[in-house]
């Protein structure tokens, strides 16, 4: 027992130390390695970072009502009706002058440039009552101040005015058919920092939008008042509305785009992996050819064939490991110090901006990863070691 | 005489090549007497590196007895040969066999660990084998930094250093200059003289073949001395 293990150490050491006899080979299979780890990395990174953005959005104690059946903001319409009617419901938390926290809003997309690319996309414009920044967690203003009502202001995220031309403090631009001018920046988790808010009735004057809303947004008290609301809407036949909390809101739209980014991410990440196993298994027959006669003196010393398939299979996934060893690393410097973001569609095709977020998860994901191309990889030339004639001792 | 440590008797040996039989022994017998040192000259093709397998268990016969010390080992499966080999063969090869990565003690220790003996026990060991071939003060290059000569001296050492009865060099001497190859040859006789080493070199060099005790001929698969012819 102890002589084969002895027998494997020296097998192994044998591989390992013979890799800079085949150096540029295997950089390149390390580097292939890491290619396709660290695209995968990369996809589950950006599902990481828009299911954080997402989820980082909602609040457990605001409410959310839309139109039956509406799964965004942008289908659903409430009437000026049905918004009194809410108004009324038990459950919800007042304010000091004793009015329900409660901000009925619309929701348009405008044109704006990308101050890095300069192409056009399309922002999300929120029409907001000044009860817009009590029913949301963690928005608050960073500069200047909340629109007026009646006023052709804007307060806008922070992400937009980083990312889009125009949206500085201070500054008048076009949106629509109107000039606006920006009184305010503010910060927030999530998605609405990728937002433009204005006063409701300037945008549904200027968008003509009518009397209606698209979404309440309305705080509850305590666990009871959303079961009360849910309840008082339940039993109001003019109130065909779905009420959930924020949070849950935004956890059913990540659930979507995370599920399709994995299953973009996925099947490059294989296809990839299929070209690094190939490249493994190309590195490690050269390795078993170019060690044949090494591996033969070793048989007729006495040494047995298992410690010759344990060389290869440890050179395969020392050299797997250390390819996501650099994607890790890479991925890392790149997401997580340089912090990378990106922009992508949300809610009706409007950008939201979001960082890739290298977690410990995923990073462990791709080191799985490779570590099985490197099982994979080094299975077949391993066996082929193992069974090696010994008849070639005597070639140079 | 002494008993032969080894015996073949009746081998036969052939390959196929395409299709066709290559026939190489056919009914060989030859003795190996314990502490003989034996040279085996012949041309190219007669079977000199086949013989040397067989007497080494790393090929099988395909017909005939191959016997060491009275035991039969031609049945025998790989791991048992193996070990066998690991206990009782030393190998000595033309193109010394080293490995490239490792220096030239640790090349040495390979053998010894098929042993049970402690990290120390192999330390003394490699030590002594080194110092059996003049090489103490290379321990620690690798064989690239060492001389054809020295490299194959380590290639000795790796070959006692787990201290078996036999030793098979197969043109030990055949890529090396005449003084490399007379330092090498007379390690050999030493091995053979002093340490009791049964020797079996096989050579294309006539002066190497002369420094055996006892030289052979083989020749189309047959030994053309009359001593062998007799047994
Ligand atoms: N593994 C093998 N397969 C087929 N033919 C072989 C093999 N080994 C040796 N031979 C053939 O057997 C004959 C004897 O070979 P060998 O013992 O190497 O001769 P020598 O060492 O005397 O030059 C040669 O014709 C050689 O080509
Ligand atoms: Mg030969």
């Amino acid at each position: 027992m102890g002589s084969l293990f002895r027998q494997i150490r020296a097998a192994i050491a044998l591989n390992i130390l013979s890799i800079p006899q085949r150096l540029w080979l295997s950089v390149a299979t390390v580097g292939s390695i890491a290619l396709a780890v660290g695209v995968l990395m990369a996809f589950l990174s950006l599902a990481e970072g828009f299911r954080n953005m997402l989820q980082g959005t909602g609040s457990d104690t605001v409410a959310i009502l839309l139109r039956d059946g509406a799964t965004v903001e942008i289908n659903s319409g409430i009437s000026r009706d049905q918004v009194r009617l809410v108004e009324a419901a038990p459950g919800l938390a007042v304010d000091a002058a004793g009015d329900p926290l409660l901000s009925g809003e619309v929701y348009v997309t405008v044109d704006a440039k990308k101050r890095n690319s300069g192409a056009s996309a399309n922002l999300s414009l929120r029409g907001v009552t000044p009860a817009a920044l009590q029913v949301r967690d963690g928005v608050r203003v960073v500069d200047g101040r909340m629109v007026a009502p009646g006023s052709n202001e804007l307060i806008v995220g922070r992400r937009v005015s980083d990312q889009f031309v125009g949206f500085d403090l201070g500054r008048e631009l076009v949106l629509g058919n109107s000039v606006w001018r920006v009184v305010g920046i503010f910060a927030a988790e999530g998605v609405f920092e990728s937002e433009v808010w204005a006063d409701l009735d300037t945008v549904r004057n200027l968008f003509n939008r009518g009397s209606g809303v698209q979404s309440v947004r309305a705080r509850f008290t305590g666990a009871d008042g959303l079961a009360a609301l849910q309840a008082y809407v339940e039993a109001e036949p003019r109130l065909n509305l779905d009420v959930q909390t924020e949070a849950e809101f935004y956890a059913d739209q990540s659930s979507g785009t995370v599920t399709l980014i994995s299953y973009f991410g996925w099947p490059l990440a294989i296809c990839l992996a299929i070209g690094a196993l190939a490249g493994a298994i190309n590195a490690m027959n050269s390795s078993v050819e170019s060690r044949a006669r090494e591996t033969a003196t070793l048989r007729a010393i006495g040494f047995r064939g298992v410690p010759a398939f344990f060389g290869v299979m440890v050179e395969a996934l020392f050299l797997a490991f250390l390819g996501g060893l650099l994607a890790t690393l890479c991925g890392y410097l790149v997401f997580n110090v340089a912090g990378w973001s990106v922009s992508t569609l949300g809610e009706g095709f409007t950008q939201v901006v979001f960082d890739f977020t290298l977690t410990p998860a995923v990073a462990l994901t791709g080191l799985v990863a490779a570590l099985v191309i490197g099982l994979l990889g080094g299975l077949a030339p391993a066996v082929r070691a193992a069974r090696l004639p010994i008849l070639q001792l005597g070639a140079r | 005489m002494t008993d032969p440590i080894m015996r073949l008797e009746g081998v036969c040996k052939g390959y196929r090549r395409g299709g066709e039989e290559i026939q190489i022994f056919d009914r060989l017998t030859i003795d190996i007497e314990t502490g003989a040192f034996i040279s085996i000259m012949g041309p190219s093709g007669s079977g000199k590196t086949t013989l040397l397998n067989l007497l080494g268990g790393l090929d099988k016969p395909d017909d005939g007895r191959i016997v060491f010390d009275g035991q039969e080992i031609q049945g025998w499966g790989e791991s048992r040969l193996a070990k066998w080999r690991a206990a009782n063969v030393g190998f000595i090869f033309q193109f010394y066999n080293l490995m490239p990565s490792m220096s030239a003690a640790r090349n040495v220790e390979l053998p010894l660990l098929l042993t049970n003996y402690s990290a120390k026990e192999r330390r003394r060991r490699v030590a002594t084998a080194l110092e059996v071939v003049g090489l103490s003060d290379r321990a620690r290059h690798r064989p690239r930094e060492l001389s054809g000569g020295q490299q194959q001296r380590v290639g000795i050492a790796r070959a006692i250093v787990a201290d078996p009865r036999l030793l098979l060099a197969d043109e030990p001497t055949g890529d090396l200059d005449r003084q490399s190859a007379d330092e090498i040859l007379s390690i050999l006789s030493l091995l053979n003289r002093d340490l009791n080493k049964t020797v079996v070199m096989v050579t294309h060099d006539p002066q190497a073949a002369s420094r055996a005790r006892q030289e052979l001929h083989l020749d189309k698969g047959r030994f053309t001395d009359a001593q062998v012819a007799a047994q």
